[in-house]
């Protein structure tokens, strides 16, 4: 029986997410990428969900995990990448990984600076939120799970005041405009590893919905 | 061929619809209801509804299983609302019927949303079968249409809808002026009870001789809205007590007054003896009474399914799916998206041509 760091050969993990644009890819347990695709267009991810979702699936192993990106991201795209991971999930009997998205990106970050030899220091992934906002994570460094550490979970800045708080913190700034379905896979395979949770079950939505109590009815003459 | 077993997925408004047929026999109709979180506000807010979308999906979808006793390796096809609606809600059906085609492996059928009110009438058991052609009045809190149905599947057309308010949005806003709660029809039903309905004459929208050339079966609901308001303040600044009573049963009045006048003309003006009601308003007591009163006098057979049909669900949705596959049409693609303003005429959504009829398995059921 083989050990549940040693990559278990027939463990597949599905990555899907749509908090910036679409992307959906399949890794092995031990990280090897056998799909990744992704819409070039950050608009219509119901649009283009279905066929890269099997485009992602027809060539791989049959996923036995579905990671899903939790966002922060606008709201509407966010959810199409959730409810499809989800019910598909559903439909082939198999888990889902909830993992904030930020953390996809950290960890490709981390990887890529490992691989040129660059040193990372403490940083801040930063992703558009729609009404002059931003919404930003501070990782630092990576752990013995080979996780990156999130020294201060995902919220949101008004645009004109993120370097202020960056600096503050003495966080880089990494702006993202993309997540790669491969590193919210990776990132759920090594949280599966470890036996650990990265994000809750819900939505990263930052934001409650922009409503405001029935108010009287206004004057009509 | 046997009947398709199909799971329909709805979320166009703030009900998530899971419903599974085979065929024309109801399996199951399972909705879960955000309406208790809109109330606060008065009326649907998109984001809140989307939000109770994604949580109920999963829940509904395992509730509808257990109801009809399959599993969803047992289903012939997936159907999904692509439109009209609100965006960002039909989009998370959108999604959940992907994943759930993909998964399984399942031709997926996308479908109007109006177009399956019809169809709901033909789970309906102990009705006969549903005659062409036929009127058709949708009336709902998102939706006010008048549809002349020729064939379920393939000829439905739009004879008129509102300019501006639906119905329903019409009975929450004058229940607001009124201070009574959120859902306005039947709080203004119940105030109704005790009024009299003649006691102000409200406006009929788009019902004078100069709007039947071009509105001849289009509503229009924000003048009454207005008048009514209008009546209130007057009152009001008179120092005078609000008739709740009379006012709600005067506009409600109205409202049905218009629907059922219209309808009827549609049905003499294309010499059709039929109606069929549906859409969540119709649980108004009073617009079914006036419609089955006036519609007999003149010789008008109404059809009015099941209430539960009637409000917005995912069987009817699968109902559609089960006719257009029984009528030889093929799945959808993937690619299509929601479709906040999707026509009528467009009873299905980027059916592929490269695609083949599905044939449910041999073995199966019937
Ligand atoms: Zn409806």
């Amino acid at each position: 029986m083989p050990g549940r760091g040693g990559g278990y050969p027939g463990t597949v993990i599905l990555g899907i997410d749509t908090s910036l644009g679409t992307a959906v890819a399949a890794i092995a347990r031990d990280g090897e990428v056998l799909a990744d695709e992704q819409s070039g267009n950050p608009l219509g991810h119901a649009e283009v969900i279905g066929d890269l979702l099997l485009r992602a699936t027809a060539g791989a192993p049959a996923p036995t995990h579905v990671a899903i990106g939790m966002g922060p991201g606008p709201f509407t795209g966010l959810r199409v990448g959730i409810a499809t991971a989800r019910v598909y999930a559903l439909g082939r009997g198999v888990p889902v990984v909830p993992v904030p998205s930020h953390d996809g990106i950290a960890l490709g970050v981390l990887l890529s600076d490992a691989l040129t030899g660059g040193e990372t220091g403490r940083f801040a992934v930063v992703t558009d939120a729609r009404r002059k906002e931003f919404a930003y994570s501070i990782y630092e460094g990576i752990d013995d799970d080979g996780l990156p550490v999130r020294s201060s979970d995902a919220q949101l800045s008004p645009r004109d005041d993120l370097d202020a708080r960056l600096d503050a913190a003495g966080a880089r700034r990494y702006d993202a405009t993309t997540v790669s379905a491969a590193m919210i896979a990776l990132a759920a395979a090594r949280a599966l590893d470890a036996g650990r949770t990265l994000a809750d079950a819900e939505p990263l939505y930052l934001r409650s919905p922009d409503v405001v109590a029935a108010h009287a009815p206004k004057r009509v003459s | 061929m046997n009947a398709p077993l199909v799971l329909g997925i709805e979320t166009s408004c703030d009900e998530t619809g899971i419903g599974i047929v085979r065929g024309r026999q109801l399996l199951s109709n399972t909705i879960a209801s955000s309406m208790d979180e809109h109330a606060r506000y008065g009326g649907v807010v998109p984001e809140v509804a989307a939000r109770a979308h994604l949580e109920a999906l999963q829940p509904s979808i395992d509730a509808a299983l257990a109801e009809a006793g399959v599993t969803l390796a047992d289903l012939d096809a997936v159907a999904v609302t692509s439109g009209p609606g609100l965006a960002g809600a039909l989009m998370v059906g959108v999604g959940a019927a992907k994943g759930l085609a993909v998964a399984l492996d399942k031709p997926l059928y996308a479908v109007n949303h109006l177009v399956g009110h019809i169809a709901a009438d033909i789970l309906d058991a102990d009705a006969g079968e549903l005659e062409y052609p036929t009127v058709a009045l949708l009336v709902s809190g998102g939706h006010t249409s008048l549809l002349l149905v020729r064939d379920l599947t393939s000829d439905v057309e739009l004879l008129g809808e509102t300019m501006d308010d639906a119905a329903g949005e019409a009975f929450d806003k004058v229940a607001r002026l009124l201070k009574l709660p959120y859902p306005g029809g039947p709080e203004i039903d119940r105030a109704a009870a005790e009024g009299d309905p003649t006691a102000i004459r409200f406006p009929r929208g788009l019902s004078r001789a100069s709007d039947m050339a071009s509105h001849r079966y289009d509503f229009s609901f924000s003048g009454l809205k207005t008048a009514v308001a209008r009546w209130v303040e007057q009152h009001e600044a008179a120092g005078k007590p609000v008739p709740v009573a009379d006012v709600a049963a005067s506009f409600r009045e109205a409202v049905v007054d218009v629907l059922v006048t219209k309808a009827l003309d549609a049905c003499a003006r294309h010499g059709v003896p039929r109606l069929l009601l549906g859409g969540g308003v119709i649980a108004n007591k009073r617009l079914r009474e006036v419609a089955l009163e006036r519609a007999a006098a003149a010789g008008v057979a109404v059809r009015i399914p099941p209430l539960r049909l009637c409000t917005d669900n995912g069987a009817m949705i699968a109902a559609l799916a089960a006719e257009l596959i029984s009528s030889g049409r093929r799945p959808s693609t993937l690619a299509f998206g929601a479709d906040s303003t999707l026509p009528v005429t467009e009873i299905q959504v980027a059916e592929d041509p490269d695609a083949e009829t599905p044939a449910p398995r041999a073995g199966a059921t019937p």
